[in-house]
């Protein structure tokens, strides 16, 4: 099924979210560097296309799954940079109450399952989350996020068979950033294109240009018409790159030299600011507006965070368990 | 009341509890059309249908993990191990992802998940299919345990786990599939977090869960015949436990032995004696004791197995001990 070509508004509307994500992340690997916030940070910038072309082809009641790369995700389903914000921050007033951190960002009411410190727990998550839409009988969809070193995981193997067998409605979309952290997917994998071990399961195994944002939009669109249909789950994988290191501070030994740069001129922002102006010139004072009106929601995320207050002690033996807390948590 | 056997209360309870709510629905290997390797589930394919008693391929770690991404979705998945011995296989799913769901998303999700997960030795099954693996269960927060010794109490918790809002696991001892018992009629439940005193007493308390139960009633009994009243306290829930119950005993008769199967080494029974001790020690007239399997792997040969796992004798002597006898 072919998918319509985005119209001028919906450019901007994508160009918005990816803007967001990249803003996003850049603050928080700032934040991070000054000591503002604990723990460990690992950024999706140069990934941005994949997050907002698969949740921009979802409508607002399906689902996802996100990693520990998940703020992209997060975004880009609905997630507001300032809850997410003071959750890195460690605040009461994040989405886990402080009690999650980067990599455990959810929001149920949005759809979003949850982000996770396992690699690859996501996907098997996912297909139990599609095969309750199909015991329910309801038309939602759900989508796992992985990198392709989740691919390598044996629950990837497990849920792709489960749900193909099934007819799950759920797409897998593996973001290949080619690292596992400092590991080339090249040295680990024979096989150039994780999409094949679709071939295995029976079921469309579709490779795109993570870096397209229409092209990521098109195929998960194609997907997700397909779950719908009943006709079971899609396997894409999104070429793209990971433009910093895996977490703040890593050093980047293990990437060849002149590697980043020719993913830099391919930098999906990059890209569709120069689709927009192709279609219209007389846009760019728009996108530059969308890039002030992101800084400032950044910016107010940020506020937000630092004035936020920590979670009180009392609240550390709180959500263990639903009911009969005290009793679980101290015998 | 009517007599059935532990693994027909099983059958009721999942029968009744897919019954009673439309989002419970059942997961495993061999579970439909086999109606699961140890028959608990036989008919329940026609009765409810393939949406809701579900064959699953080899793969516990997915279809596990997939319980808990359902469980998200509001269902209430009842997940069959079917060995205890396998859980290692989804140890992901269950400890890093149901037992923390809750907790690290500030309380907004809920994992209504229980995983029923046959174990226990004396089937001559060896190190891989022998296992009393509870204590790593009960060291997760997060997770709720039972492990319980007799029909109605088997019925009364499992019915209870499948309606509570947080992961159980969920023990059933392989040799007591077959053991009867009295189970009340109607909607038979039983909380989670209440022990039962099995047998009561004045000289001693003997703490014990799952087949154990048996063995320290027998043992009881035994001592009755020299004049030891022995109270047996049957845990049934590990997590939540029941300190209540537990501790009143202790401070009526003032000694504690302790019974399970698992090997003695970070046994929960360990857990147990140390609360005793830091709580309870000036109650106490004589040290606290455990009887537990030995830390060895399970042995195939009959004349070796058993040995590993404590019997009534070995009980009894514990509790002369304890009282100096
Ligand atoms: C089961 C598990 N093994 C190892 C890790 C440590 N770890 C965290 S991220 C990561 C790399 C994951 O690579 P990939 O799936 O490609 O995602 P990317 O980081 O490239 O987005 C590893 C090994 C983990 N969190 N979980």
């Amino acid at each position: 099924m072919k998918t319509k070509r985005p119209s001028r508004e919906t450019l901007l509307r994508f160009y918005r979210e990816m803007q967001r994500i990249r803003q996003f992340d850049l603050k928080a690997a700032e934040l991070f560097t000054q000591g503002r916030m604990a723990g460990n940070i690992h950024t999706c910038v140069g990934q941005e296309a994949t997050a907002v072309g698969a949740c921009q082809a979802l409508e607002p009641t399906d689902f996802i799954t996100a990693t520990h790369r998940g703020h992209g995700h997060c975004l880009a389903k609905g997630g507001q940079a300032a809850v997410m914000m003071a959750e890195l921050f460690g605040k009461a007033t994040g989405y886990c109450k402080g009690k999650g951190g980067s990599m455990h960002i959810a929001d149920l009411g949005l759809g979003i399952l949850g982000a996770n410190g396992i690699v690859g727990a996501g996907i098997p998550i996912a297909a139990g989350s599609a095969l309750a839409s199909k015991i329910k009988g309801s038309r939602e969809v759900t989508l796992a996020f992985f990198g392709d070193g989740a691919s390598n995981e044996g629950v990837f193997h497990e849920a792709l068979n489960m749900a193909s067998a099934w007819r799950l409605p759920v797409i897998f979309l593996c973001e290949n950033n080619k690292y596992g952290v400092s590991v080339c997917i090249d040295r680990v994998t024979n096989i150039a294109d994780i999409a094949d071990r679709a071939t295995a399961y029976d079921i469309p195994g579709i490779v795109v240009d993570g870096n397209d944002v229409l092209a990521v939009f098109e195929a998960v669109s194609a997907a997700a018409a397909r779950a719908r249909a009943g006709e079971g789950p899609t396997l894409i994988e999104a070429k793209t790159y990971r433009h910093r290191g895996h977490y703040e501070g890593d050093p980047q030994i293990y990437k060849p030299a002149d590697e980043a740069a020719g993913w830099k001129e391919r930098d999906p922002i990059a890209l569709l600011r120069a689709a927009v102006l192709a279609l219209d010139p007389g846009a760019a004072a728009e996108l530059e507006e969308i890039e002030t009106s992101v800084r400032r929601e950044i910016e107010d995320a940020v506020a937000f965070a630092t004035e936020s207050p920590y979670p009180e002690p009392g609240e550390v033996v709180r959500d263990v368990y639903a009911a009969d807390n005290e009793r679980s948590v101290v015998r | 009341m009517k007599t059935i056997t532990y693994g027909q209360a099983i059958s009721e309870a999942l029968r009744e509890e897919l019954l009673r709510d439309q989002n419970v629905f059942i997961l495993g290997e061999d579970m439909a059309v086999m109606g699961s390797v140890f028959g608990l589930t036989k008919g329940f394919l026609e009765e409810f249908g393939a949406n809701r008693v579900i064959d699953t391929p080899i793969s516990e770690a997915g279809f596990t993990a997939m319980a808990v991404g359902a469980a998200l979705r509001g269902l209430r998945p009842v997940v069959e191990i079917m060995y205890v011995d396998f859980t290692p296989v989804c140890f992901d799913a269950i400890a890093n992802q149901a037992a923390k769901m809750r907790y690290m998303t500030g309380g907004q999700a809920s994992v209504p998940l229980v995983l029923r997960c046959p174990g226990g030795a004396g089937r001559r099954n060896a190190g891989q299919h022998s296992q009393s693996l509870e204590a790593l269960f009960t060291h997760i927060p997060g997770l709720k345990v039972i492990a319980p010794s007799t029909p109605a109490d088997m019925k009364g918790l499992l019915k209870t786990a499948i309606r509570d809002d947080d992961p159980v696991v969920c023990i059933e001892h392989k040799l007591l599939y077959a053991t009867k018992g009295e189970v009340p009629d109607g909607d038979h439940l039983v909380p989670l977090g209440k022990a039962d005193i099995k047998r009561p007493g004045r000289d001693i308390t003997i703490v014990a869960w799952s087949r154990q139960v048996h063995s320290a009633l027998e043992a009881a009994q035994t001592l009755a015949g020299e004049g030891i009243d022995a109270e047996v306290l049957d845990l049934r829930s590990l997590v939540p436990l029941d300190w209540e119950t537990l501790a009143a005993s202790i401070r009526k008769t003032h000694r504690a032995v302790i019974v399970h199967e698992a090997v003695k080494r970070g046994g929960y029974g360990g857990e147990l004696a140390a609360q005793i001790g830091e709580d309870l020690f000036d109650s106490l007239d004589a040290p606290v004791k455990r009887v537990a399997g030995l830390n060895v792997v399970a042995p195939f040969s009959p004349a070796l197995e058993d040995f590993i796992y404590p019997n009534p004798g070995d009980i009894a002597a514990a509790v002369r001990q304890t009282l100096g006898r």
